[in-house]
């Protein structure tokens, strides 16, 4: 395998971001026909290296060979050329325009200055039949699920001849099922001669798809690793540079008396349909309750109803006794709950303020903080500096810009801003969401302290490990309903995928 | 727990859709419309004409005479009945079908109504009244279509309103010292619209440069570029303008052949001034080139979404540029309606926020070039009805009357069509990487 010939080469390319050495003298090899995997947490540089290969950085220092010439890449126009196409972490899809017109988009086929969407729905036709990408081409882009606009992506690279392909992170939104399409998209690829770079930091897809691996750690590359003889302690290992507990370690749970109560809820989502149908469940002091569930079942609007943040179409939720139906989501914070919510970017933090700002988004107009009028920045600062250091955000500066420290030490902000305070009730949505295994290791850890600590916790997550390995009650969301709830001891994978699925107990059984 | 144990149901409540605020107003309306109809003299009758015929002359067209009072109380009637179906929710697709196509009748009617009611007793010109319409809602059309080269892709243009005045500034300027050299009259007209029109483009580069080039807000930079209109234009014409006679000729009729010789619209509509003509070419123009060819795909690209076209090799900040200078060009069409088309004349400020009302049509328009034509005629036909309504001397203040398309305009827009959304890009320099 290792003998194929090399397509893209990269030799002692170094990239300065001012104060940031973000690639130190990195040199990979991807060969033809393979899937060479490249593994790093976040802020490893792989992103800011995809982008340099692009053309949408420009290198300090070092050179890339296409098909063993060097080459010149100043602009995407010129990687294109080379045939280079890359799906990018974030789709750099048009939301308002149709699949054939984003294709099409910057190599539009024409006639004079007119459009030829026909003849370019047709390639398009082509491409989908030929790698098995099923897609609409007249469909509006902001239609389709984002599995889908994946593979939109794919069909834009395709049709501009590309045969290097750099898919950057695209497993980090997509559903397990989806996943699996995907990889067998690639099979395809490869076998049609496509050699693909892929980045990921989930080490399980790694193994699974890729034919070498190339690990980097700030900026450097770390390591080589062939993934016929790695593990994922092995390479978890390589990547943050120590040994990293893939197990969550925890003691039994010593639950206490009820924190959460909630009746008969029903929710609605923005279309005014119900998302949330009569759900009812409790929870105890000092233990997590998980809901598993495919993203879209109601999770979302569930929590949201549970923080404030939507109006509940029916039914009542009680939060330490206290009737919190509809309350502001300033009363359910200060009545002991802490949110750690799905979207951090849109809901956790403000990206424009500093660090030291985002840790007092709560708590900003309390004694501490402020007197009736102005807030007391020295007295905030204090209380960033201490929680930078606790919950490890780095770099440890608190004027930094929220917006632009990588997503697990925006994640790491919100965990420090939300289990500081004195809360009884912790409610987190997707706390782990695309970050690297050192934050999720972090992460939950603190969420087991909290637990320890006597809080009730409620752990919504559509990563089905992240529920087994720390819940100590599973619950199954299906459609806006809950149906079913098992003590950890019984939810095994088999059964839980199976709920999710939303078959319920007594169709198994056969009862009915 | 034991609150939890009993828990309320929750009142079934009504919602309060948009639909439902429609049929509300409709029924008011229509009451409003049954009652006052109740207090007319049942003899009265509104002719509705459509040709204008001297004394004695018969028109080739009939007139139409409709009796006011039943008339007004049958669509009071109609508006009652509809906006009551639309108010109930209705299970069957068949029944919703019904009751939302009543609802576009009424508003279709709405119009006319107007028209009628206001007339009660007199005799109306309809060609006359759609013709004006058309006329007035030239500026504002053109402008509108200006808005939407610019803001299509990604830079907002409120400088409308400025360019039009700089245009028609020094389109009349040029007219005006042109006149004294021998040249033929047509020919310093086309000069002087030329002009207006390089005008437009070069206040346009002036937007381009402050925020493409610099980054400047871009509302900042419209603002910039309005003021100085105002400053630039009346010292323009303070120094050269004032010292004599400053009148010229407007630019003369255009009779589109074949066209111009059908019965009553050959001469109201397809005989008429050049730049009149040039909003349906500017029209097609816009609309074909956004919709149709790979440059209106790019700026619409550029629009949404920069990074994402500039990932496939378009240059952002060179579509930003073209299309800014040549949604100033077009601005600086309209604004020569006002100072060579219109009137033959330069005054302070001329303009009178036309800029800003095809701004609103613009958006009325959803960005589109069909509708920020169909919303300027709309603005149009509301002029047009304020100034027929002064020569026929109604009961009622004219105003109120005058602004009856406004408003439904709005209810039209917040009920039918929901909340527009712009470019997503739109207002944000672009900066790579």
């Amino acid at each position: 395998m290792t003998t194929a010939p090399p397509v893209l080469e990269v030799r002692g390319i170094t990239k300065r971001f001012p104060g940031v050495l973000a690639n130190d003298n990195i040199n990979l090899t991807l060969r033809k026909g393979q899937v060479l995997g490249l593994l790093g947490e976040n802020g490893a540089g792989k992103s800011t290296l995809m982008n340099l290969i692009y053309g949408l950085y420009k290198p300090d220092e070092g050179e890339i060979f296409v098909g063993g010439q060097p080459v010149e890449i100043s602009g995407s126009k010129d990687a294109i050329e080379h045939g280079i196409g890359m799906v990018h972490q974030h789709f750099q899809l048009v939301d308002v325009l149709t699949v054939t017109e984003n294709v099409m988009l910057g190599n539009e086929s024409v006639s004079g200055p007119f459009l030829r969407r026909d003849r370019a729905r047709r390639e398009i036709q082509e491409l989908s039949r030929e790698y098995g990408l099923d897609v609409d081409p007249d469909a509006l882009i902001s239609d389709l699920p984002v599995g889908i606009q994946q593979r939109v992506e794919i069909i834009k690279a395709l049709y501009r001849h590309a045969d290097i392909l750099i898919l950057d992170e695209p497993t980090a939104v997509l559903t397990p099922q989806e996943t699996r399409g995907l990889f067998k998209i690639m099979r395809t690829l490869l076998d049609k001669g496509v050699s693909i770079i892929f980045i990921s930091h989930k080490l399980k897809e790694i193994l699974e798809i890729c034919d070498e691996v190339v690990v980097l750690r700030r900026g450097a590359v770390a390591g080589h690793a062939d993934p016929k003889e790695s593990t994922e302690q092995s390479l978890a290992s390589l990547m943050v540079g120590r040994d990293v507990i893939l197990e969550v370690e925890k003691a039994d749970a010593q639950p206490g008396d009820e924190i959460l109560n909630i009746v008969n809820l029903t929710v609605h989502d923005d279309r005014g349909l119900p998302a949330v149908e009569g759900v009812s469940f409790s929870l105890q002091r000092g233990e997590i309750l998980g809901i598993a569930g495919v993203q879209g079942n109601g999770q979302t609007e569930l929590v949201e109803a549970l923080t404030g943040m939507r109006p509940v179409a029916s039914g009542r939720f009680f939060i330490k006794g206290q009737d919190m139906t509809n309350a502001s989501p300033r009363k359910v914070t200060e009545c002991g709950v802490g949110h750690v919510p799905e979207d951090r970017q849109r809901d956790g933090l403000v990206a424009s303020f500093s660090v030291m700002h985002n840790l007092v988004l709560c708590t900003y107009y309390q004694d501490a903080f402020s007197n009736s009028i102005v807030v007391d920045d020295r007295a905030i600062a204090e209380n960033a500096r201490e929680l930078v250091g606790q919950y490890d955000v780095r770099p440890p500066i608190i004027n930094n810009i929220a917006g632009e420290l990588s997503g697990g030490n925006q994640q790491k902000v919100i965990v420090a801003r939300e289990f500081s305070r004195d809360t009884e009730l912790l409610i987190a949505s997707q706390p782990t969401r695309g970050l690297d295994v050192g934050s999720i290791e972090f992460i939950h850890k603190q969420i087991i302290r909290m637990r320890d600590e006597g809080d009730g916790v409620l752990l919504v997550s559509s990563e089905l490990d992240e529920v087994l390995s720390l819940a100590d009650r599973v619950a199954v969301m299906f459609e806006g309903e809950i149906i079913d709830i098992l003590p950890i001891e019984e939810a095994d994978r088999d059964t839980v995928g199976l709920r999710m699925a939303g078959v319920r107990e007594a169709a198994q059984g056969g009862a009915a | 727990m034991t609150a939890a144990s009993k828990p309320k149901t929750s009142r079934p409540s009504i919602r309060v859709t948009r639909k439902r605020i429609i049929a509300l107003l409709l029924i008011l309306l229509g009451l409003f419309i049954f009652i006052e109809a109740g207090r007319l003299d049942s003899e009265l009758i509104t002719t509705l004409t459509f040709e204008s015929t001297s004394l004695g002359e018969e028109p080739t067209v009939g007139d139409i005479p409709v009796p006011t009072a039943p008339y007004l109380i049958v669509i009071g009637l109609l508006f009652i009945v509809s906006g009551g179906l639309n108010l109930a929710e209705w299970r069957e697709l068949r029944h919703r079908r019904i009751s939302l196509a009543l609802l576009a009748v009424c508003g279709a009617l709405f119009i006319p109504t107007v028209i009628i009611a206001a007339a009660a007793g007199n005799e109306t010109n309809l060609t006359t009244i759609i013709a004006e319409s058309l006329r007035l809602a030239t500026p504002l059309a053109i402008g509108a279509f200006a808005g939407i080269w610019c803001e299509r892709a990604g830079v907002v243009n409120i400088a409308i309103e400025g360019m039009m005045l700089f245009a028609a500034c020094f389109g009349f300027t040029t007219l005006f010292f042109l006149r004294a050299t021998p040249l033929p009259l047509e020919t310093a007209q086309l000069l002087a619209v030329i002009i207006a029109v390089l005008a437009g483009g070069l206040i346009a580069l002036l937007h381009g440069w402050l925020s493409i080039t610099f980054r400047t807000d871009q509302i900042v930079s419209g603002t910039v570029i309005n003021i100085l209109a105002v400053g630039v234009t009346s010292f323009v014409r303070r120094e050269y303008l004032l010292s004599t006679e400053a009148g010229a000729a407007k630019l003369g009729n255009i009779a589109i052949p074949i066209l111009s010789d059908l019965p009553v619209i050959g001469e109201a509509i397809f005989t008429n001034q050049p730049i009149f003509f040039m909003m349906f070419v500017m029209l097609a123009f816009t609309h074909i080139v956004m919709f149709y060819t790979r440059w209106g795909l790019r700026t619409r690209a550029v629009g949404e979404h920069p990074h994402a076209a500039d990932t496939l090799g378009v240059n952002v900040n060179r579509t930003r540029w073209t299309n800014v200078f040549i949604s100033g060009m077009i601005a600086g069409l309209a604004g020569a309606w006002f100072s060579l088309e219109a009137t033959g004349s330069f005054n302070d400020g001329m303009t009178r926020g036309a800029g800003f009302i095809a701004l609103a049509a613009m958006i009325f328009g959803k960005w589109t070039p069909i509708g920020a034509f169909g919303a300027a005629l709309l603005f149009g036909f509301s002029d047009s009805l304020g100034i027929r309504l002064q020569m026929v001397g109604v009961g009622f203040p004219v105003q109120f009357l005058q602004m009856v398309p406004y408003a439904v305009t709005l209810v039209v827009l917040a009920g039918f069509i929901g909340r527009a959304s712009p470019p997503k890009a739109v207002g944000q320099p672009y900066v790579k990487e």
